[in-house]
């Protein structure tokens, strides 16, 4: 059994039997010739089996330690192809601080369909036993959260879910594999927006799904191929092509992480650094509100942007890009305030991005200072 | 063009770092191959695509930058690279070039070359001495592959680079298994960087490339008519993949050169290895000009097992590293230059230059070094066992 970084350098490799390819071929090929009547090579249409996005699907099946794995065409797709497997009248339990277009997805579309959402702090257990009806089906966890950095502990919501037998989703987007593995914790079902950090190189979008346990994979498969979002070969080559080098990115994401953590923690133009403790992604609290746009447009390094978990540092303002579909209200509630960034600091050198963060700093400090005057 | 931030930084931020209409953070892939003229008279920047395109023309771009050079050129190979820097030559000029070469310059030089009337003069370029000799009234290359391809001798480039303009020669080197990452040659004097970009830069073994950077205007110039004239330009996806696989350059030789250590440290003292050639040692013949010209020993290295037949039950017995030629990828490779990359060579002349039938070159890639060193502890194991070595 290789470790996870070895996994990931060769996903792929050996997997063109022919030519001994070590990079594997991109099939653009929508349909498969057949040798006689049921005599199938085991891929027929594309939609519902691709030898590209199988490779992929089986690699994150084991860096995820589930027993199967599925490429949508985005993060969204995702989770829309997870919902397919509920009805009307069936609850969930998710997590309130929560990316906007999950919110969205859920309030805008699944709402009207009959699926009921209770919003909770996941983190609170207690809180979250007593959200349970008999008809909640799921609990889905984001962590940690999106943008305020809360953690659950999953094991716990895990035992709680069996306990009750509802089904555990958690979004494991922040973190990848290298960091967490939900499903060894206890969940059902992993997601990700491959967009970030498993592509990395903000150039494809995608989504993808591992599950564990046969009927369970069986579902997710009629569904995958039925609503038929999924990844197309060409992206699913170039995600895997991204894959190759996550552990070695998100090390340095980590390492530039911390250090930037400590630079905007002494810093005083800043006032609250939410920092999980691992991964790439900060979340910080700027002093006054009118410094936000000052301060975004003088960062010469740092892209302002919405994504993250790319190579390059982006800052985004979760209260107009993000978060933009959550109303005002249950976004303050929860602490998406005006003043809140989202950093997802990049692999570039620590120094380059304080030094980039200091003088957008000062320059929206100067320009505050000159409007009160 | 240059900015201030350090290398790792430059590999993300450059120039190119959006596209300038619609803010998009990676390049977009320009498929045209002609482009709309506005005047009759004037053409615009872009006209044809072998002359200009804009995709190439940015990674182009970066990789002079990080080269620190003003030009770069894009090819379809790294061999394209090297034929198209060549042809700066003409007819009765003379080249002095390293004796173990990469096979392919090799091939190049000995059987393309001296049939336009190019003469070479192979050299220990380790031994400036030596290399002084060689010197004939029509050299004008001194061609240097350093750490060298297999054997890792180190070359001093900055004294070559001195050797050359003494006698108004160019020095032009070879830069693939390092990578600006690691050394920067035209930092050192060297006129003309060369690179198959197939390796390293690139790193994931999906895209063929050559690149070409220089420092000085009027080479330039000749280098950017040969690239348009003789046309082996780099095509625009494979532009792309290279600019993409640029990007992650720093961590990637970091990982890999990290791995190289560990691993030759410990075939090194395992009994079934020979020897091992790597530039990291410091008992290697040249660690202080390593140590002196690059940050790093690099991620490829060569060693020998104590018989050919020996070497044959290693290589059957080893599982991960892919046994295939190139190098420079995120998997590592296992190679074996007599029958992969100096099969062009005559056995002679690869005897001679100590590249053995026992010789075999490992390139590190991301996986756990541990998890290579298990592999071939195993695989050693079983050929120790057959071979009572």
């Amino acid at each position: 059994m290789y470790s996870l970084e070895t996994k990931l350098a060769q996903i792929g490799n050996r997997s063109e039997k022919t030519t001994g390819a070590v990079n594997p071929p991109v099939y653009f090929s929508t349909a498969y010739r057949h040798a006689g009547i049921g005599e199938s090579t085991g891929y027929d249409y594309t939609r519902t089996g691709n030898p590209t996005r199988e490779i992929l699907e089986k690699a994150i099946a084991d860096l995820e330690d589930g027993d199967r794995g599925f490429a949508c065409s985005s993060g969204m797709a995702a989770i829309q192809t997870i919902l397919s497997l509920f009805q009307s009248g069936d609850e969930w339990i998710i997590s309130k601080d929560l990316y906007g277009g999950t919110y969205r997805l859920l309030e805008q579309g699944y709402k009207k369909w009959g699926l009921r959402c209770t919003y909770v702090t996941t983190s609170d257990t207690d809180t979250l036993r007593a959200a349970i009806s008999p008809n909640t089906k799921a609990i889905f966890l984001e962590t940690p959260t999106n943008p305020l950095m809360e953690q659950t502990d999953i094991s716990e919501v895990a035992s709680i879910a069996k306990e009750h037998g509802i089904l555990l989703i958690v979004d494991n987007t922040f973190y990848t594999p290298i960091i967490q593995q939900p499903i060894r914790l206890g969940a059902d079902i992993v997601i990700h927006s491959a967009t970030k950090y498993l592509g990395g190189h903000n150039d494809v979008l995608a989504g993808l799904i591992v599950a564990k346990g046969e009927e369970l994979c069986n579902e997710l498969a009629l569904h995958h191929n039925s609503a038929g979002a999924v990844l197309s070969p060409f992206d699913s080559w170039l995600l895997m092509r991204g894959m190759k080098t996550l552990a070695l990115r998100m090390e340095k994401h980590e390492e530039n992480a911390k250090i930037l953590c400590s630079f905007l923690k002494e810093h005083d133009a800043v006032v609250d650094v939410l920092y999980p403790g691992r991964g790439g992604m900060i979340s910080f609290r700027i002093q006054h509100e009118s410094w936000v746009n000052p301060f975004l447009q003088n960062l010469t390094l740092i892209s302002f942007a919405e994504s993250l978990g790319g190579v390059e540092s982006f800052i985004t303002y979760p209260a107009t890009q993000t978060h933009a579909d959550i109303p005002l209200e249950v976004r303050l509630e929860t602490g998406v305030d005006n003043r809140l960034l989202r950093f997802s600091v990049g692999i570039e050198n620590a120094n380059d991005l304080i030094k980039d963060l200091d003088k957008a700093f000062s320059i929206a400090k100067g320009i505050a200072k000159e409007v009160t005057i | 063009m240059s900015t201030p931030y350090t290398f790792e930084t430059k590999l993300l931020h450059n120039k190119h770092k959006f596209d300038p209409e619609t803010g998009a953070v990676s390049v977009p892939i320009q498929h045209a191959s002609t482009f709309h003229q506005k005047d009759i008279e004037t053409f615009g920047k872009y006209d044809y695509s072998r002359s200009l395109n804009p995709t190439r023309e940015a990674v182009e771009e970066v990789v002079a930058e990080l080269e620190e050079g003003t030009h770069g050129f894009a090819f379809s190979s790294g061999m394209a690279a090297i034929s198209t820097a060549f042809l700066l030559l003409s007819q009765g000029d003379h080249v002095v070039i390293s004796e173990d070469v990469y096979g392919g310059t090799y091939r190049m030089v000995t059987t393309v070359l001296n049939r336009f009337g190019i003469d070479h003069t192979f050299v220990d370029m380790t031994n400036i001495a030596e290399v002084e000799a060689a010197v004939l009234p029509n050299t004008k290359v001194f061609y240097v592959e350093t750490p060298s391809n297999p054997l890792l001798k180190v070359t001093d480039i900055e004294a070559i680079s001195l050797l050359a303009k003494k006698y108004n020669a160019w020095t032009f080197v070879d830069n693939t298994f390092l990578t600006p990452a690691l050394q920067k040659p035209l930092t050192l004097g060297a006129d003309v960087v060369l690179h198959s970009a197939t390796k390293f830069l690139s790193g994931h073994s999906d895209v063929i490339a050559g690149v070409a950077v220089v420092k000085d205007a009027d080479l330039a110039k000749q280098i950017g008519y040969l690239q348009n004239s003789f046309g082996a330009v780099l095509g625009v996806q494979d532009c792309w993949l290279l600019l993409r696989g640029i990007k992650t350059l720093h961590v990637r030789m970091k990982h890999s050169c990290d791995g190289a250590k560990i691993i030759a440290e410990h075939l090194q003292n395992h009994p079934c290895i020979k020897k091992v050639h790597y530039p990291g040692f410091e008992d290697h013949p040249q660690y202080a000009i390593q140590r002196k010209q690059a940050l790093n020993a690099g991620a490829v290295f060569s060693f020998e097992l104590h018989s050919e037949e020996a070497m044959r039950t290693f290589v059957e017995n080893v599982k991960l590293p892919v046994f295939a030629v190139s190098l420079g990828a995120v998997e590592s490779i296992l190679s074996y230059p007599a029958k992969m990359s100096h099969a062009a060579m005559d056995p002679a002349a690869r005897a001679e230059r100590g590249i053995t039938d026992s010789l075999l070159r490992l390139s590190v890639g991301l996986e756990n070094p541990q998890d290579l060193i298990n592999d071939f502890d195993t695989a050693l194991k079983k050929t120790a066992a057959l071979h009572y070595i």
